[in-house]
């Protein structure tokens, strides 16, 4: 089936057109799409590339759990096409606005409450088209489950936040949506709740997302209608609207708030970590695995604690308005300096997002 | 075409001393085991792909990884080529020796260095077998997901820069989705880690971009997986067909009904009875095409899901359908699929193993190809297909002792792949380009895509050092593949259509 709508634009050549310009001119691109994530990484100078007319699903088959979607194309008009036919992107990816399009979600590679069940963003890409530095657009990978010819560039174009090319079309793999769903809220201390999760990590429970908030378990079971109602009476627990994801997902809960100036961090956690030491207020989910952290401790005092339990930390407020002038954890050198020379490869005169990432990169 | 090294096609390679760089190496590396003997090197000279073989300069079989580094930064200073080899299993020639190369094998790092229940991950090194993790997870409740048919053999390492598969990857995933952390050394001698235990890290996904990379961009000394607890319960149905096509539509008609089976496999008639006659699996020997589909999970969920099927099966057409009473007629089942290489290998003296990828929707179209180019070639040729992802491996039987029928059945190959490139596919799906599929790669990639191809390369590896040769053609050499092919008046290159 190929989807034709109003909003259907291809424009690819023109993307290429001005790429090919930039990189005679020499001059740095601000790669933006719903800008939606402007706040995620550091401030780029250059002159504005917007994907946002490139748009439209290019093709969308369900049987084969395949959906190939331009660059520019709004991430909502995405989840409703899928919505239609019974499925959803497993990423479960947040928006941070309305604007947000598919672009930005593979650019940051974000992912949102069913992550640790279901994975991340790259864990659904299968191919992308990419307008090199010399402005042309290439295809890796493609719309086939499985594809192991040449280097993996989809799966590095995510989270390389633009940096690497311009995205401008990706294929995704997508999920049925579950039969059946019930959220539900223990009230539990902090450390049982980790232990609880811990134990059930290692059972078959129709678990997709695990969060500890406000001095409760709040989890969300999905799966057949049989295991779904099983697990619910085990459980017990008050009722909590399905809606509660969303806000967490999208940071609307009120420890998000702007009211609280605290610069907000992201840890990246290995499983099962207990209770960090850091001053402030914490939101754990992920089941522990991702925690939202309010606090006015140093950056490196917070780094040092999620490096020290094998995990990173994220500033995810912007520098201007308080933020760490770093907002991702520093590369160990070597590592550094294969980024440097991947980047000088595929992007040799600077001219993608320069400094988005990495002052260097 | 030959498919070893041809310096015409795939670059000059530099031309040591092998006695120098012997030398030289026995005094870096006193207590390292090294080989250079012709009787020492001749069980080194193939993997798994055993009709192309080499005998390797030097084999060096390091057990400690500051022997690993020494090494490669030895061979980094003489300009010496190595290949890295783990169990040496892989299907494609990506663990071939070269002449003027090192041959490293991974093969003594074999300790399972941490198993952590509560984590739910193992810390392996890169030399444990794929099985072995999961017989190691068991006693917890939990296992490794990715589960290739060669996992009692095939080493951690080798899953790794194949990004390796198996039947239960349409649900759990291949290695990509299953490796949080590895540990590799570059050709320069430098380690590095890569992804961590969290479930992302900072910087660019190279994680990713190792996972599949052939040997090609630097040496992995460690892996960290994730663990999964184990199903409840699993559940085998197995559907006959008295036509390949009605079963095909079967595999999408389960998908469309909202199904993620754990497993969903199909074989061919001939595959059916040389699986038959060699493990006496049950199979219905009479049927065109079996389906075996494997659904797991929650006791409760499993028994509508397998309700679900049998109705969506009945409608597809199935001639018969059995559902797996117990645990040993499930494996018994699955017994049959899992030695279907084996076992096709009873019936003819040699075959040949492809394993192109395809959007199901074209099944019918490229099986009906293939049959027309077995019809053609007087070459028979089984399939076993990992349905549900649209994998296919294709079993191109010859006997490489009557002359030329090598040389056709690769011939046969290389046209299935260009079939399933044609068809929107890929000329691989879990196996590799190595050697084997190396101009093929020509028939997927524009001269540009592989360009930046060796963009990446030259990132890591700027001299060529690792696995020269391997996974991504040169310019030239695609030149030559599609100069020939327009001499055939077949594939012109290079404006093929593409996807
Ligand atoms: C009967 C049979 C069935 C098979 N079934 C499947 C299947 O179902 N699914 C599947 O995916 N594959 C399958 N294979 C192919 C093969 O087992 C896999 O590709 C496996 O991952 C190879 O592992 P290995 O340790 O044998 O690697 P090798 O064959 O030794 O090497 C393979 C590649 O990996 C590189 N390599 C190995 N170790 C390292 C390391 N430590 N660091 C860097 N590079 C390294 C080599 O250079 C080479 O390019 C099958 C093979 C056989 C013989």
């Amino acid at each position: 089936m190929t989807v034709t709508q109003q909003n259907d634009q291809d424009m690819a050549e023109a993307l290429c057109e001005r790429v090919r310009q930039a990189h005679r001119d020499k001059t740095p691109l601000k790669i933006v799409g719903g800008d939606t994530k402007a706040f995620y990484g550091r401030r780029v100078e250059g002159e504005t590339l917007s994907t946002l007319a490139h748009r439209g699903i290019r093709h969308y088959d369900p049987v084969e759990l395949i959906v190939s979607v331009r660059a520019g194309t709004p991430l909502m008009e995405l989840e409703a096409a899928l919505d239609a036919e019974g499925q959803m992107l497993g990423c479960e990816p947040p928006h941070f606005g309305e604007a947000a399009t598919v672009g930005g979600m593979i650019a940051t590679g974000l992912s949102g409450p069913r992550r640790p069940w279901a994975g991340a963003v790259r864990d659904f890409v299968l191919g992308s088209k990419v307008i090199t530095f010399e402005g042309k657009e290439l295809r890796f990978g493609g719309e086939v489950m499985k594809n192991v010819a040449g280097y993996d560039l989809s799966r590095l174009m995510v989270g390389a936040q633009g940096t690497l090319g311009v995205l401008t079309e990706v294929s995704l793999k997508v999920l049925p949506k579950p039969g059946a769903h019930h959220s539900l809220r223990l009230e539990m201390p902090l450390q049982e709740a980790l232990d609880k999760l811990a134990e059930w990590g290692r059972q078959p429970l129709p678990v997709t997302a695990a969060a500890w908030y406000d001095g409760a378990l709040h989890l969300r079971l999905e799966g057949g209608p049989s295991s779904v109602a099983a697990t619910r009476e085990h459980l017990g627990g008050d009722d909590l609207d399905n809606g509660f994801w969303i806000d967490l997902r999208e940071q609307r809960l009120a420890f998000f708030s702007s009211d609280d100036t605290r610069p907000l961090w992201r840890l990246s956690l290995p499983n099962h970590i207990p209770e960090l030491k850091i001053e402030g207020d914490t939101v754990y989910d992920w089941a522990g695995a991702q925690r939202w952290l309010r606090s006015e401790a140093s950056a490196d005092t917070i780094r040092d604690a999620a490096i020290r339990a094998g995990g990173h930390a994220t500033c995810y407020t912007p520098y201007e308005e308080g933020g760490c002038i770093e907002p991702f954890t520093p590369l160990a050198p070597v590592v550094a300096k294969y980024h440097r020379n991947l980047k000088a490869e595929l992007d040799p005169h600077g001219i993608f997002n320069p400094g988005r990432l990495y002052a260097e990169l | 075409m030959n498919i070893l090294y041809d310096a015409q096609l795939d670059g000059e390679l530099p031309d040591n001393d092998k006695q120098q760089v012997l030398a030289t190496l026995s005094q870096a590396l006193p207590d390292m085991t090294l080989l250079h003997r012709e009787e020492d090197l001749r069980p080194f000279e193939c993997d798994g792909l055993s009709a192309y073989r080499v005998l390797p300069m030097l084999v060096a079989l390091p057990h400690t990884l500051d022997q690993v580094e020494t090494l490669l930064k030895t061979c980094h200073s003489l300009g010496v080529p190595v290949v890295t080899r783990g169990a040496g299993t892989g299907l494609s020639g990506g663990a071939l020796p070269l002449e003027q190369g090192v041959l490293l094998v991974m093969s003594r790092f074999k300790q399972i260095l941490e198993l952590d229940p509560k984590a739910r991950i193992a810390r392996v090194q890169p030399g444990v077998r794929n099985l072995a993790i999961s017989e190691a997870a068991a006693p917890y409740g939990l296992y490794y997901a990715p589960d290739p048919s060669s996992q009692i053999a095939c080493s951690i390492g080798g899953n790794v820069a194949e990004n390796a598969g198996g039947v239960h990857c349409l649900k759990y995933g291949l290695t990509v989705h299953n490796v949080l952390e590895v540990e590799v050394i570059t050709i320069e001698g430098e380690r590095m880690t890569l992804g961590s235990e969290a479930f992302d890290s900072p910087g660019f996904d190279l994680l990713a971009l190792f996972t599949g990379s052939e040997g090609m961009l630097g040496v992995v000394t460690e892996v960290t997986v994730k663990l999964l607890p184990k199903p409840e319960t699993a559940k085998v149905l197995m559907a006959s067909f008295d036509d390949i096509e009605k079963a095909g539509k079967a595999v999408g008609d389960i998908i469309a009904a909202g199904i993620i089976p754990g497993g969903l496999e199909m074989m061919d008639k001939l595959a059916i009875q040389a699986a038959e006659d060699f493990v006496k699996a049950g199979y219905p020997v009479e049927a065109e095409a079996i389906l075996l589909c494997e659904l797991d999970g929650v006791e409760a969920d499993v028994d509508d899901d397998c309700a679900t099927v049998r109705g969506v099966l009945e409608a597809a057409g199935a001639t018969d359908i059995r559902q797996a009473h117990d645990d040993a007629e499930r494996a018994k089942f699955w017994a049959g699929r899992k030695n279907a290489f084996p076992a096709v290998g009873r019936m003819s003296p040699d075959y040949y193993c492809m394993d192109g990828t395809i959007p199901r929707r074209e099944l019918p179209h490229v099986l009906k190809g293939i049959a027309a180019l077995s019809e053609e070639s007087g070459l028979p040729v089984a399939n076993v297909f990992h349905a549900g992802d649209g994998n296919m491996h294709p079993l191109i039987l010859f006997d490489a002792n009557k002359p030329g029928e090598l040389e056709l059945a690769e011939e046969v190959g290389g046209k299935i792949l260009e079939l399933c490139v044609e068809a929107g596919g890929s000329i691989t799906g879990e196996h590799g380009v190595g050697r084997e599929k190396i101009n093929q790669m020509c028939a997927q990639f524009q001269p540009d895509e592989i360009t930046v191809f060796h963009a990446v390369k030259a990132a890591f590896d700027k001299h060529r050092l690792l696995n020269p040769g391997k996974n991504i053609p040169t310019l030239q050499r695609c030149a030559e593949f599609g100069a020939m092919h327009v001499h055939n008046n077949e594939l012109p290159f290079p404006e093929l259509p593409r996807f």
